[in-house]
C-alpha cells in the first residue's frame, strides 16, 4: 500500500473533563475518501481543528506527506497542501464569487504581498480561480455578490475555495451541511470525482453520501475511534450499529 | 453605480481645487488656509481609513501618528532654526526645515512605531484593540505634554514655515498645492491598493480570519503592513498639519483626535476611497460656519454623524450613490 498523505498519530485532546478526542490515529491514504462519521459530540469537528491546527493536542502529531505539522499554525498547514471546508460557509460574504476565489489563489501565486496592478485583471490568478469555479458549476456566478448565494452555492463555493489551493489533501467538514436532497447528489458528484486530484477526509451526517463515497469509514463514538472499514464492514459491524447507526440501517 | 460613486468623486477633487482658485481671485487667503486644514485632515483620514475601512481595524490611537508627525517637523525645524543640534545617542543632526526630508523622517518614525504597536496591539480584535490603541495614543501625548524641552504642555512654535525647493511656502495657495498634490498622490496609491492582491488579502481580514487562514495567509501580517502604512500616512499628514499651523502642541496627540479622524471616516463613507475627503470637507464647514455661531458646534456635528449612521451606513457617499456600505 502506498504512503498515507495526512495521518494522525494518536491525537487527544481533553477540555476540562469532557475527552473531545481520544487517543486518534487515522490516516488518508492518495486516490481515496476517508469518511468520519459518529454522532453529535463526538469530537469529529474537534479532530478536523487539529488536523488543520485550529486547536492544539495536548499529544500526539499531525503528519503530511511525513512530515510533522503539528507545531505549525493553521495558515502555514494550508500552504503546505490542507485544503480545508467549512462546516458553516466562511467565506468573504461582502465580494464577489470570483474574489472569493481569487483569495484562495494568493499564496500558491505568491500574490498576497502585490501591491501593484488589480487582482481581478492578473491572469494567473483570474484563470486559477475560474477554473475552480468552472468544476464546481459556479462559473455563470462569479460577479454575483456570495451574500447574495443561496446556500447551496455558498456550500459550492466552499469547495472551489478550497480546489483554488491545489492541496495535498482535502479535509471537509461536513460539506453537506444543511443542503436538500439535489443539492447533495450534486456535490456527491463533485466530490467524487475529486479524489484523483487529492484524497478527501471526511466529516459527514449524510449516510446517503458517505455510503456512496468513502472508500473507508471510520466510526467516532465520546471521541474515539471504534471502527474503520470499507463501507461494507462498517454497515455490518454491530458496535457501530449500537453505538450510532442505531435503528437508521 | 460605480460611475456615480466615481462622479462624486470627481465633483469633491474638482471643488477642493476650485475652491482655493477662487479664494486666489477673490483674494481671501483665509478661505484657502481652510481648505489645506481640510485637505491635510483628510490625508490623516485617508491613512486611517486603510486600516479602519479596509483592514476593519478600529484604531482610536491614530493621533499617536498624527502627533509623531507633527512632532517630527517640530523639533526638526526647531533645531535648525535655532542652530542647535539634535544629539540621538547613536547620530546627531542639525534639523532641517526642508518639508520632503521633513516628510520622510515623519513617515519613517510613524511607521516603526506603528509596527511596534501594532505587533502588539494586533493580537487583540474588537474592543480590546481600541482599548490598546487608546492606552498608546494617551501615552504618547502625556509624553509630550510632560517634554518640556520641546514647550510640555504649551507646544513648539516654529515661525518660518518649512520651505520646499522652487516653491515659497509661505504663500497660501502654494502650500494648498503641495497638501493637495500630496493627497491626490496617496488617494492614488490608496485605490491601487485597495484592488490590488493585497488590498483582496486585507479586506479579507477584516471579514473572516478563519478564512484567510485557511487559504494559507497569515492574516496578522497583512493587517501588520496595512497598519504600518497607514501610521506612515498619517504621520505625513500631522507634519503637514503642523507646517500648516507653524505650531505643534500636544493636543495634536489627543484621543479626541484620533476619534474626529474616525468620526470624519464614518461621515464620508468607511472604506471608500473619498470618504475621508468628504468627511473633512463637511467637518472643516461645519467647524468655520457652525463654529462662529456658537461654541457648542460639535452638537451639530454630533446630529450629522447620528443622522448619517442612522440612515445611511455607506456614509454621505453611500447616501448619495443609494448603495449601502457593506460594512461597518
Amino acid at each position: 500500500m502506498s504512503k498515507p498523505i495526512l495521518a494522525t498519530d494518536a491525537l487527544s485532546k481533553q477540555f476540562g473533563a469532557l475527552t473531545a478526542t481520544h487517543d486518534v490515529s487515522i490516516d488518508l491514504n492518495p486516490g481515496e475518501i476517508h469518511a468520519i462519521i459518529g454522532p453529535n459530540g463526538a469530537g469529529k469537528s474537534t479532530l478536523i481543528k487539529q488536523i488543520c491546527g485550529e486547536i492544539h493536542p495536548d499529544s500526539g502529531r499531525v503528519l503530511l506527506d511525513d512530515r510533522d505539522v503539528s507545531a505549525l499554525p493553521p495558515h502555514v498547514r494550508a500552504r503546505a497542501g490542507l485544503g480545508r471546508t467549512f462546516q458553516i460557509s466562511d467565506l468573504c460574504m461582502e465580494d464577489t464569487v470570483l474574489e472569493n476565489a481569487i483569495l484562495g489563489c494568493l499564496a500558491i501565486e505568491g500574490a498576497s504581498w502585490r501591491f501593484w496592478g488589480a487582482a481581478q485583471k492578473s491572469k494567473t490568478l483570474r484563470s486559477r480561480a475560474e477554473g475552480a469555479l468552472d468544476r464546481v458549476g459556479l462559473a455563470n456566478f462569479r460577479d454575483t455578490q456570495c451574500s447574495s448565494l443561496s446556500h447551496g452555492q455558498r456550500r459550492q463555493l466552499e469547495v472551489a475555495v478550497a480546489l483554488t489551493l491545489s492541496p495535498r489533501a482535502f479535509v471537509m467538514d461536513e460539506p453537506m451541511a444543511g443542503l436538500g436532497a439535489e443539492g447533495s447528489r450534486n456535490l456527491t458528484a463533485l466530490l467524487d470525482g475529486l479524489r484523483v486530484e487529492a484524497p478527501i477526509l471526511l466529516v459527514e451526517h449524510d449516510m446517503d453520501a458517505v455510503f456512496a463515497l468513502a472508500d473507508r469509514i471510520s466510526v467516532m463514538v465520546y471521541g474515539a475511534v471504534i471502527a474503520t472499514g470499507s463501507a461494507d464492514d462498517i454497515r455490518q459491524s454491530a458496535d457501530v450499529r449500537e453505538a450510532y447507526l442505531g435503528e437508521e440501517v | 453605480m460605480r460611475v456615480t460613486e466615481r462622479y462624486i468623486n470627481g465633483v469633491v477633487l474638482t471643488g477642493l481645487l476650485v475652491l482655493p482658485i477662487w479664494a486666489l481671485a477673490m483674494d481671501e487667503p483665509f478661505t484657502i488656509t481652510l481648505a489645506t486644514r481640510a485637505v491635510v485632515l483628510a490625508l490623516a483620514a485617508v491613512g486611517l481609513n486603510l486600516a479602519l475601512g479596509l483592514g476593519g481595524m478600529v484604531s482610536l490611537g491614530h493621533a499617536a501618528f498624527f502627533g509623531l508627525g507633527g512632532y517630527t517637523m517640530g523639533i526638526l525645524a526647531y533645531h535648525a532654526q535655532t542652530y542647535s543640534t539634535l544629539n540621538l545617542g547613536l547620530f546627531s543632526t542639525d534639523g532641517t526645515t526642508s518639508m520632503p526630508l521633513i516628510w520622510l523622517s515623519a513617515m519613517v518614525i510613524s511607521a516603526l512605531v506603528a509596527f511596534f504597536i501594532g505587533m502588539l496591539s494586533l493580537r487583540t480584535t474588537g474592543v480590546y484593540f481600541i482599548m490598546i490603541t487608546l492606552a498608546f495614543g494617551q501615552m504618547f501625548f502625556y509624553f509630550a505634554i510632560s517634554w518640556a524641552q520641546y514647550g510640555g504642555e504649551d507646544g513648539l512654535s516654529i515661525y518660518v514655515r518649512n520651505g520646499f525647493p522652487g516653491l515659497n511656502t509661505l504663500v497660501p495657495i502654494q502650500f494648498f498645492g503641495i497638501c493637495f498634490t500630496l493627497l491626490c498622490i496617496v488617494l492614488f496609491l490608496f485605490a491601487r491598493l485597495q484592488a490590488s492582491p493585497f488590498g483582496l488579502a486585507l479586506n479579507a481580514t477584516r471579514q473572516t480570519r478563519s478564512r484567510v487562514q485557511a487559504v494559507g495567509l497569515n492574516p496578522t501580517r497583512i493587517r501588520l503592513l496595512a497598519f504600518v502604512l497607514s501610521g506612515a500616512i498619517t504621520g505625513l499628514a500631522g507634519a503637514l498639519f503642523a507646517d500648516l499651523n507653524r505650531f505643534v502642541s500636544p493636543t495634536m496627540f489627543s484621543w479626541q483626535l484620533s476619534g474626529e479622524l474616525i468620526v470624519l471616516i464614518v461621515i464620508g463613507g468607511v472604506g471608500r476611497l473619498m470618504g475621508p475627503v468628504i468627511g473633512a470637507c463637511v467637518f472643516v464647514a461645519l467647524e468655520h460656519f457652525l463654529g462662529a455661531l456658537t461654541d457648542y458646534w460639535h452638537v451639530y456635528l454630533g446630529v450629522v454623524l447620528l443622522c448619517i449612521v442612522l440612515f445611511g451606513r455607506g456614509g454621505l457617499i453611500g447616501l448619495l450613490t443609494g448603495k449601502e456600505g457593506a460594512h461597518v
